[in-house]
């Protein structure tokens, strides 16, 4: 198995956070893992993004084009990075943020999720991150339910134990969101 | 520690601190600054020195003087900074100091762009500076390289008074992957009675210098200086041969390049094409004589060399295998990055029917 994914959106929404999520969670149960972000000015307050592969081989180049994956959490990547799937690959969209569909028939799912709308409504603001990741893994399987929870809230540092319940409730808000 | 997921940058920095390096000095240029920030923050925990200079001029002297003390030196830039230092390496060379230089290049030339190249080449591999100089030069592929290849650095380049450069690039330098310092062999620090520190009058004082105004003398000193690099071609090589026993065209690529390059490998392996991967680790000194012995074998129909540059490596190919068989050239340039299927359908055409 070998997994790509691209997290886009923009710098503050926990693209990066994300990312590192996904890779450690892969690092912690024996995966080949890699993740890279973009860097330079359109890091600094414009356009986030990050590639992760995950794979049970060794992997080439950490820099994809076609992702298997895609999470995005802005209009401008929905327009950028929509026409880049691969054939077959899943979409997940935070439908608050962008208001477009794709009208691509090739996809092997697309998601459609109000994550900053469910996370400001629930006292969660800031954590759409959380319950778009909790909603691809639902989705993918590509952790566990709890593989993917436990790891994410054990690298929460102890300074700030209270993420820890909120980052539970984000996840499970977008693992059961229908 | 067990298997971490950490930087390029940070591994580099990391493994500098653990081979006993309490020297660095930096100076910011994007992409290697995790480097510094690393640094700064995890120097003073062991007591070391993190300190960032006014120029890259700055702290390559800086540099010179803490190696000329006997004390493991180190710093980072990217390609538009590495060119300000070159003054300072050509006379690190020229002191026979050891010190490890850390390029993450960048595009070029000029200010160039930020993204991953591999351009820098010639400029590593043949003039860092003015003189006859040469520097060592390795090229890791993954993270877990670098923490090995900067332990390598340390040992070669005291054990010779060489400077040592890890020769590396943006994308390794940004990407995280998994590294176990477990694995990395911690060195010891060579004998260096030849430093220039205090000793309280106890034996007569050691002069480091690159200047010689007699020509016979400077002559002689580089004369001396070349039976070490020769030692060094002898016995520093590093390199990685990957499927290339029955081969009928050897890919030539090094660092992050040579990582494509391998997924190219296994996809062309799939469809039954025989292809496989030359991996210079050490690009100074060049494995030249694993190149020629592959030349000669007749299962050997060609070369194809791949570097995010124009080509700069390609001679150095034509030379060690004496153009025994055709040599060509793929690349991209300018912080683009090739697909493995881009260099696949470079190889399908240049085997032609016979694929």
């Amino acid at each position: 198995m070998t997994k790509s994914i691209l997290i886009a959106g923009t710098g503050g929404q926990g693209i990066q956070f994300a990312g590192k999520q996904l890779a450690g969670t892969g690092l912690a149960f024996d995966k080949y893992v890699s993740y890279i972000p973009s860097y330079g000015p359109e890091a600094r307050g414009g356009t986030s993004n990050c590639r992760v592969i995950i794979s049970d081989e060794e992997i080439g180049s950490p820099v994809f084009n076609k992702p298997d994956i895609l999470m995005v959490f802005n209009l401008e990547s929905f327009e950028k990075y929509e026409p880049m799937l691969r054939a077959g690959g899943i979409l997940f969209s935070d439908s608050s943020l962008v208001n477009k569909i794709s009208w691509r028939d090739d996809l092997n799912g697309t998601y459609y999720i109000p994550a900053s709308g469910l996370a400001s409504d629930n006292g969660l603001t800031g954590m759409a991150n959380v319950i778009m990741l909790a909603k691809m893994l639902a989705v993918t399987k590509i952790f566990g339910r709890d593989e993917f929870l436990d790891h994410m809230l054990e690298s929460i540092p102890k300074s700030r134990a209270a993420m820890i319940d909120l980052n539970r409730r984000a996840f499970n808000i977008g693992y059961s969101y229908k | 520690m067990g298997k971490v997921l950490m930087k390029g940058n940070e591994a580099v920095a990391e493994a500098g601190i653990r081979c006993g390096c309490r020297h660095y000095f930096g100076y910011p240029i994007t992409p290697q600054n995790e480097i510094s920030a690393y640094m700064a923050k995890n120097m003073p925990k062991v007591g070391g020195l993190c300190l960032q200079a006014e120029s890259e001029i700055a702290a390559i002297n800086m540099v010179l003087g803490a190696a000329a003390s006997g004390v493991r030196a180190m710093t980072s830039s990217s390609s538009p900074g590495i060119s300000l230092k070159s003054e300072g390496l050509s006379y690190i060379a020229g002191c026979d100091l050891p010190c490890l230089v850390v390029n993450v290049q960048r595009g070029g030339p000029g200010l160039g762009g930020i993204q991953a190249a591999q351009s820098d080449y010639y400029q590593a591999t043949k003039a860092m500076g003015h003189g006859d100089l040469r520097l060592l030069v390795y090229s890791p592929s993954t993270i877990q390289e670098i923490v090995t290849l900067t332990s390598k650095s340390f040992d070669t380049s005291e054990k010779y008074r060489v400077p040592a450069m890890i020769l590396t690039d943006g994308v390794i330098g940004q990407m995280m992957e998994a590294v176990d310092f477990d694995e990395m062999v911690i060195s010891t620090p060579a004998d260096k009675s030849w430093a220039s520190c205090g000793h309280g009058d106890q034996r007569k004082k050691n002069i480091i210098n690159s200047l010689y105004i007699e020509p016979e003398k400077l002559e002689a000193v580089v004369v001396a200086r070349f039976k070490r690099y020769a030692e060094i071609e002898k016995n520093e090589v590093m390199f990685e041969e990957y499927m290339t026993d029955d081969a009928e065209l050897i890919i030539v690529s090094y660092g992050i390049t040579a990582r494509i390059c391998k997924s190219a490998v296994n996809l062309a392996r799939k469809q039954n094409v025989k292809v496989g991967l030359f991996r210079p680790i050490s690009l100074w000194p060049y494995p030249s004589d694993a190149l020629l012995n592959l030349a000669k074998k007749d299962i050997t129909k060609h070369f194809l060399v791949s570097e995010l540059n124009m080509g700069q490596m390609v001679d150095d190919v034509k030379v060690s295998t004496h153009c025994l068989k055709p040599v060509s050239f793929y690349g991209r340039t300018g912080g683009m990055l090739p697909a493995p299927e881009e260099i696949l359908a470079e190889i399908k055409k240049i085997l032609g029917g016979k694929a």
